[in-house]
């Protein structure tokens, strides 16, 4: 799920552009608002607190007014009737009922005690002790913000005021509590509309992000589209340019691109059409008069003997080189074939080992003259795989005859295997083998392993390149091994079956020896 | 005289120098050079072989190789200088007998051609039968409940190889040498296009054959069940 929705956030443009304009609206929104609601909040604290001060001191005014009305009679006392009388000019001094609580407290720890009273079951705890010392010892009017609790009911956030009230040689603490019960359900109002409008605001702004990157995104993602088709070659794809904006700019340049892109490619692959055309008929063109002179060549060749020396020497060499120059003739043809991708598989079912042997037997006069023994093994039962023999042939008789040439002399060893998905024929020789350089160059087109030694067979130089499509077209492998002085080995593997592809495995060894040893 | 041959080729160098070859070695060559005389020059010689060139100015030689199978059933051997398999599978099914690829050596060449006339000679009276056939041998006929199949004399040797030996699997190689002569390894599908032609011919259903089989990785045998 989490990689799921990383991968969404990697992917799409889109998806990044609105979860990153939410966060950042959501930081802009979610610090306005706070700014507004500690605006609001601070103005309205302060707009309460500023009234209820005035509201407390009308009312200690009212009440220093009756302890001077007792004081005429004489010293006042702290009676129980003097206690009633103030207590009821604090609470009703104020006209609009009492949206506030009082607390009358001994003010003093000297004299008789005094009676206390206080309204609506207020806690005296509601009177932070920090306030109620600064009222004692300093005798100051002073107000503190605090939370009002009441002996039943909740408790709720306030403002307490207070003040000392002399009677006679004694004092009474006065507490104005006035709960912000009602400006807290303000606040909350205004702080949860706050929060509402905060959470549409950001919604509608991720919304219409939404929109504009879907807006935004779907030409760029047309146009990725459509460069995905004209990389899999249909090179005639465009885009639909609609408007002057630049998108409409984007989508001009992009089929300016992609049109000049087919022009060029048109242009390469008629080339390149053309080059394997004129390679294929200039093959094909040869043959018609080489075909005349090879008979009439054979026919010299065959009259040799009543040749005087030198016509007759002539003969032979026109006859050898007119061979050379068919099969190169052949090879280019081949090769240029294969470069035109023009090769097809002529795929039959046949036993790997049957072809190895006929490969053998025809290369056995060959390797008589170079005096090389060659060694055929393989399973005994029947490997089937479904080829095209001839090709498969070729690559063999190929290798067999590039192991005879560059052998020196020494046996050949054929192995044939195969495992469940595929078979293979290895052929090693133990003549003067391979170096790195020469390993990275066998399979190119020309090579040649050896410019100064004498060739012997007088291959084309394509044989290799010629047997690396064959095996390419099956699907296969043909691996090299080599070590200088110590032969080489060239490996083919082919899948059982038409069509498919043989992994880096083999049934055999590249290189033979390395299990016997 | 071993043989009226009608070389039909449009390169006259060519063409004089198969002419010499065929002379020196007994066959008697009659020419014409392009495909829309072929036809006409084919009734007037009535040769005993076609040499035909693929690429002919005119009719194509895969055009005149269906024309002349029409009306007979004479060896053809197509000159080609396209090895390419759809051009030589094209020939062959078209009714050629067998291809030679240019450039090609005289002595593959006549020895092609023996192979194909060498059926005239013998001729020694045999009867076979394969499933509900009768094949005769020495009278070049078959038939099926007395009414004559006709086959071209290449797919008789071939039905003939397979019927005298309804116990042995031939593969394509000992085919290939049996009734073409080939003495080296070669193309494979010849017997292939050859086999089929064959069975359109004799099978009731040629998708499913009784009479020829394939063996599997082996080659082709004829059915040894005679009823």
């Amino acid at each position: 799920m989490a990689s799921r929705l990383l991968l969404r956030w990697r992917r799409s443009l889109a998806t990044r552009v609105v979860t990153m304009t939410l966060i950042a609206s959501a930081i802009l929104v979610g610090g306005a608002m706070a700014f507004l609601l500690v605006r609001v909040t601070n103005g309205l604290v302060d707009a309460n607190t500023s009234k209820s001060i005035a509201e407390a001191n009308v009312g200690l005014a009212a009440a220093e007014q009756v302890v001077l009305q007792a004081s005429e009679a004489g010293p006042p006392t702290a009676s129980e009737g003097l206690a009633d009388a103030i207590m009821n000019a604090l609470v009703n001094s104020n006209e609009g009922g009492a949206a506030y609580e009082v607390l009358l407290l001994d003010g003093a720890s000297t004299g008789a005690p005094m009676p206390e009273r206080g309204t609506n079951l207020v806690e005296v705890a509601s009177v932070p002790t920090d306030l109620r010392a600064q009222v004692r010892t300093q005798g100051e009017r002073a107000w503190t913000y605090s939370e009002i609790r009441f002996v039943t009911g909740p408790s709720e956030p306030g403002l307490v005021v207070g003040s000392l009230i002399p009677v006679g040689s004694q004092a009474y603490q006065v507490y104005y509590l006035f709960p912000f019960g009602e400006l807290q359900g303000t606040l909350d109002l205004v702080r949860s509309t706050a929060w509402a409008a905060g959470i549409i605001l950001v919604t509608l702004l991720g919304l219409l992000m939404l929109f504009i990157a879907r807006h935004v995104v779907r030409p760029v993602r047309q146009a990725a589209r459509t460069a995905e088709l004209l990389r899999a070659g249909f090179l005639e794809q465009r885009l639909p340019v609609k408007g002057e904006d630049d998108l409409a700019a984007l989508a001009l340049s992009f089929n300016d691109m992609a049109a000049s892109l087919q022009t060029q490619i048109r242009q390469l692959e008629n080339l390149s059409r053309l080059q394997q055309r004129f390679v294929s008929d200039v093959s094909h063109e040869l043959r018609t008069p080489l075909t005349t002179i090879r008979m009439a060549g054979d026919m010299i060749y065959s009259q040799r003997d009543d040749l005087p020396p030198a016509l007759s020497r002539s003969a032979e060499l026109l006859h050898d080189q007119i061979d050379r120059f068919e099969t190169l003739l052949t090879d280019l043809l081949e090769i240029s074939r294969f470069d035109a991708n023009a090769a097809v598989l002529e795929s039959e079912t046949v036993d790997i080992r049957t072809v190895a042997q006929r490969v053998v037997s025809a290369a056995q006069p060959l390797a008589d003259s170079a005096g090389t023994q060659l060694r055929l093994s393989g399973p005994d039962e029947v490997c089937l795989a479904e080829c095209d023999p001839r090709r498969i042939e070729r690559v063999l008789r190929n290798l067999v005859s590039n192991a005879i040439e560059h052998g020196e002399g020494q046996p050949i060893d054929i192995r044939v295997g195969a495992d469940d998905r595929s078979v293979a024929v290895s052929v090693r020789d133990h003549g003067r083998g391979l170096d790195e350089k020469d390993l990275t160059r066998v399979f190119d087109r020309f090579w040649r392993g050896d410019p100064s030694r004498a060739r012997t067979i007088g291959g084309t130089g394509l044989g290799l390149s010629i047997a690396m499509e064959d095996t390419r077209l099956h699907g296969g492998r043909l691996a090299v091994w080599g070590r200088p002085g110590q032969g080489a080995s060239f490996r083919l593997t082919i899948p059982r079956e038409a069509g498919g592809l043989v992994g880096a495995g083999s049934p055999l060894p590249l290189d033979p020896e390395e299990v016997t040893l | 005289m071993k043989g009226r041959v009608l070389v039909v080729d449009d390169d006259p160098a060519l063409s004089e120098m198969l002419g010499i070859v065929l002379q020196s070695d007994g066959f008697e060559p009659f020419f014409v050079a392009d495909g829309e005389r072929a036809m006409e020059a084919f009734r007037h010689t009535r040769p005993d072989l076609v040499l035909l060139d693929v690429m002919l100015p005119g009719k194509d030689g895969i055009e005149v190789c269906r024309a002349i199978r029409a009306e007979s059933g004479v060896p053809i051997v197509m000159l080609t200088a396209k090895s390419d398999t759809v051009d030589v599978v094209l020939g062959l099914e078209s009714g050629a007998d067998d291809y030679v690829v240019k450039p090609f050596k005289p002595k593959e060449l006549i020895a092609r051609i023996r192979t194909r006339l060498r059926r005239l000679d013998d001729a020694k009276p045999e009867t076979l039968r394969l499933g509900d056939l009768t094949i005769d041998v020495a009278g070049h006929s078959v038939r099926r409940n007395g009414s004559a199949i006709e086959l071209t004399p290449l797919e008789f040797d071939l039905l003939v190889c397979l019927a005298r030996k309804p116990w042995q699997v031939f593969s394509r190689e000992v085919l290939l040498q049996e009734v073409w002569g080939y003495r080296h390894p070669a193309d494979t599908r010849l017997v292939n296009v050859h086999v089929q032609r064959l069975r359109s011919k004799i099978e009731k259903d040629p998708e499913n054959p009784e009479l020829v089989l394939t063996v599997r990785g082996v080659g082709y045998k004829a059915s040894d069940t005679t009823d």
